[in-house]
């Protein structure tokens, strides 16, 4: 995206998204900044404050610290409070002024571990990344650390399924993964580890026992391949959003589990016939499958998605676009009949006689703002959602 | 998800064992979801006809963007992302020049002032600011700039709140002074307007002029009429001072105050600046000691939490309320000031057992809800970082002593006391609404 922006929001930013991601994990996760992340996360980005505690907190980085590079300080202040907490593990995240002034986290994690001997995660992340790519890196350096060799199926004889890339930051908690987790139940899988929401670590560690993977946001994907490099386990891309959509998606699974290959389930989906023209802004993966939920119903001539992370379009289909700048966007939203999209979007939305705006809102984006409108999509709960804003229309 | 058991133990001090001014050790730092407090978006919006510009790291960007948001004021507020490449190329400057002229040019009507707020990042870099608000102002000779600060790393040389409160002033210009005309400044809400600073001069014919209280760019501006400036909260001296050094307006700094003795002190020093007739203190106090009396009745034996948020005087408050009958249980405070060095004396001596709770320390996250009780009693909380952690639907809810003042503020506040007492409010919804009194 364009540096200026003029009237959108900003989606939140990888430090963040290692906090959410290890949320639920047991761990004590440290954000190395002066205040301003752990406001952020807090206020904006963690809806699980008040129903579940964790050990999230920031190392209140200082300017004579950043100055003198006093490190030792932030490895006492871990050290000091991981010894009175114990927590399963801890990591460390970096903002802006680390990076500046080069804070080398791997090194400073190392001298953690060796003088508290709980295992520590130093994570590089510097403020000036999407969100994505923090949940990517804190799930892939937990698998690295804690994922065992693979241990024999459970007795149930269903098949056993990671899910990849779950994240109140992207599927808020409004009812999103338990309808998730109910679908893959009913489909006959068993839900072995899910990162990171309703599981905990040692189901995490434990990964390498399912058979297929389900990345269902951009940031599983680069656990899937890590997992596929070490285990063998094919990968789904997609979420099972729609009627239609979860029996495709269910299909696909099922192709992926059968011959160990891995897919993105609407790869080949395509607007047919004539209809209205839809336009959906969002995360790749959540919203390239709301996408083809939405084709598969007809009446749609076209629907592309535009996803705001350039670093992740590798995950767009063929008639979907990387956003550059706000400019963009007002142009893509003056060419579509229907608008699915955060509420803050709105703002460039023109209303017309034939066109809508659906508010499909997005934690990542809007934070608590509009929470409660947050649809539950999966499976049917997709018609019901779209039986409101057709009503609405 | 297993629960998170620890033991109390250095986050909570009785009083008579605390230091001063650190009654707590420093290390990581938790951040409770209570946010009525205002931060620099919330004060900057204040100045009437006024656009903000934040340039800073994505990071950094989200936290300010929601808060506009939130407030329902993002047609005047924007953005300039810095990315690693800003950093390593040393283009500062351009990219905030560029920045701030391609959003300027996209408006179809330019704001009257801009404020360019920038982030830590800035100043470490060295950044040419001055350069930078130079380009702007030729650039735009009709939109005033002025430079705002996002720069918590340095907060303990300056907060950004105390910068933030100083800047809000930074665009008055100079103009004739008028004798008759007083400003209170510093404060994010306007004084209620029976408060004794605030009532007493108008009563005599000042005018009182407040931030809060403008709604358009002209009368900010004559703001700079006034003799004087009246300022009332520690965070808000450097605005009185800088004011004084560059338009000429006296500074007149009377703290906000639990103590009988302060307040009249203060309402003297207030009466012989602007020459006012005698107050009547005797009167005013009997009605404060009636007004504690009815809430003490009220509140009985009912445990009362105090937060560092509620106010500026947190001690001077329990101290108040301790000396009138009430069960004060606990102060929400992680540090301390040169003005709470009275109160904090006088109560070491006389309620010792007063315990202390940390905010921020790393288990006051896995305690809070569960201080200071773990049984179902009725607390009475005074501010909302108290009622949070107290986990109580019986609070006050104000932040920076709530627009009270003097001995009309105690009156009111023992009323709002009895208020909260008699109705559960929804504290989880109305906690994590940022900026008290300015979006919810």
């Amino acid at each position: 995206m364009n540096q200026a922006t003029r009237l959108l929001s900003t989606y939140t930013a990888d430090v963040s998204g290692v906090c959410s991601a290890l949320y639920e994990l047991g761990g004590l996760t440290v954000m190395h900044d002066a205040s301003g992340c752990n406001s952020t996360y807090n206020t904006h980005d963690e809806p699980r404050w008040y129903d579940r505690p964790s050990m999230v907190y920031i190392s209140a980085l200082k300017e004579i610290d950043a100055i003198m590079g006093a490190d030792d300080k932030l490895i006492g202040d871990i050290v000091a409070a991981a010894r009175q907490l114990q927590p399963r593990f801890i990591a460390i995240a970096g903002s802006p002024i680390p990076m500046l002034i080069g804070t080398d986290f791997t090194a400073v994690a190392l001298e953690i571990e060796n003088q508290c001997g709980i295992p520590t995660l130093g994570l590089a992340t510097n403020g000036m990344h999407e969100y994505l790519s923090g949940i990517s890196m804190a799930f892939t350096a937990l698998a690295r650390r804690f994922c065992r060799p693979a241990q024999p199926a459970s007795g149930s004889g269903r098949p056993l399924v990671n899910i990849l890339g779950a994240t109140p930051l992207d599927f808020s908690v409004t009812g999103n993964i338990e309808a998730l987790h109910e679908a893959f139940r009913q489909r006959g899988y068993e839900i072995n580890s899910c990162w990171a929401m309703n599981s905990d670590l040692d189901q995490l560690a434990n990964a390498g026992a399912a058979q297929v993977n389900a990345v269902i946001s951009s940031a599983g994907l680069a656990l899937a391949q890590w997992l596929q490099e070490q285990y063998g386990t094919p990968y789904l891309v997609g979420v099972p959003w729609g009627r239609l959509g979860a029996a495709a998606y269910f299909d696909a699974l099922r192709q992926a589990l059968h011959d160990g290959s891995s897919a993105c389930f609407y790869s080949g989906l395509s607007g047919q016939g004539s209809g209205k023209q839809g336009l959906i802004i969002g995360e790749a993966v959540t919203a390239a499958s709301l996408k083809a939920a939405l084709l598969l119903q007809g009446g749609w001539s076209r629907i592309q998605t535009a996803c705001p992370f350039r670093d992740y379009a590798s995950l767009l289909g063929p008639d979907d676009i990387a956003l550059e700048d706000e400019k963009q966007i007002r142009q893509l939203m003056e060419e579509a009949d229907v608008i699915i999209a955060d509420p803050i979007y709105r703002r460039f939305f023109k209303n017309g006689k034939q066109r809508q705006f659906v508010d499909w809102p997005h934690e990542a984006y809007s934070g608590r703002i509009y929470r409660r409108q947050i649809p539950v999509c999966i499976e049917e709960h997709l018609d019901l959602w779209q039986k409101g804003w057709l009503k609405e229309k | 998800m297993e629960i998170i058991k620890v033991n109390a133990e250095g986050a909570q001090v009785r009083i008579a064992d605390a230091s001063f001014p650190q009654p707590f050790a420093s290390g990581l730092e938790y951040g409770a979801p209570a946010r009525g407090p205002w931060n620099i978006v919330h004060l900057g919006m204040l100045i009437p006809e006024s656009h903000q510009i934040f340039v800073c790291a994505q990071g950094c960007l989200r936290g300010v963007v929601l808060t506009a948001a939130e407030m329902g004021a993002l047609d005047r507020f924007s953005t300039v992302a810095i990315e690693e490449s800003n950093v390593l190329s040393g283009n500062m400057e351009d990219q905030i020049i560029d920045g701030v002229s391609q959003i300027l040019q996209e408006m179809d009507n330019p704001p009257r002032a801009v404020l360019v707020y920038t982030s830590c990042i800035h100043h470490f870099m060295a950044c040419d600011l001055p350069l930078v608000y130079q380009t702007l102002r030729q650039k735009f000779p009709h939109i005033d700039f002025t430079d705002c600060y996002m720069t918590p790393t340095f907060r303990q040389t300056i907060s950004p709140d105390v910068l933030m409160r100083r800047q809000m002033y930074s665009l008055l210009k100079p103009l004739p002074l008028e004798e008759n005309r007083i400003n209170i400044i510093g404060s994010a809400l306007p004084m209620l307007a029976e408060a004794d600073i605030k009532a007493w001069p108008q009563k005599n014919g000042y005018f009182v002029g407040e931030l809060a209280n403008c709604r358009i760019y002209e009368q900010y501006l004559d703001m700079a009429r006034a003799a004087w400036n009246i300022s009332f909260i520690p965070a808000a001296k450097a605005a009185g001072e800088e004011l004084e050094k560059r338009l000429g307006q006296k500074h007149l700094y009377l703290p906000l105050s639990y103590d009988y003795r302060e307040i009249e002190e203060c309402l003297g020093k207030l009466g012989e600046a602007l020459h006012l007739p005698a107050f009547d203190t005797a009167g005013k106090i009997r009605q404060a000691e009636h007004a504690l009396e009815a809430a003490a009745k009220a509140v009985g034996d009912t445990p009362v939490v105090i937060d560092y948020t509620a106010t500026t005087r947190p001690l001077g408050l329990a101290r108040l309320l301790l000396q009138h009958g009430f069960r004060v249980a606990g102060v929400y405070v992680d540090a301390l000031s040169g003005e709470d060095r009275a109160d904090f004396d006088w109560l070491q001596k006389e309620a010792g057992d007063l315990p202390l709770y940390a905010t921020v320390h790393a288990k006051s996250g896995l305690l809070a809800r569960r201080q200071p009780r773990e049984s179902e009693e009725k607390v009475l909380a005074i501010g909302q970082k108290a009622a949070y952690f107290a986990n109580t639907p019986y609070f006050v809810n104000l932040v920076e002593g709530g627009g009270l003042y003097g001995f009309d503020g105690i009156v009111k506040l023992a009323a709002w006391m009895i208020e909260a007492m008699l109705h559960e409010k929804d504290t989880r919804e109305i906690i994590q609404v940022k900026g008290w009194g300015c979006c919810g």
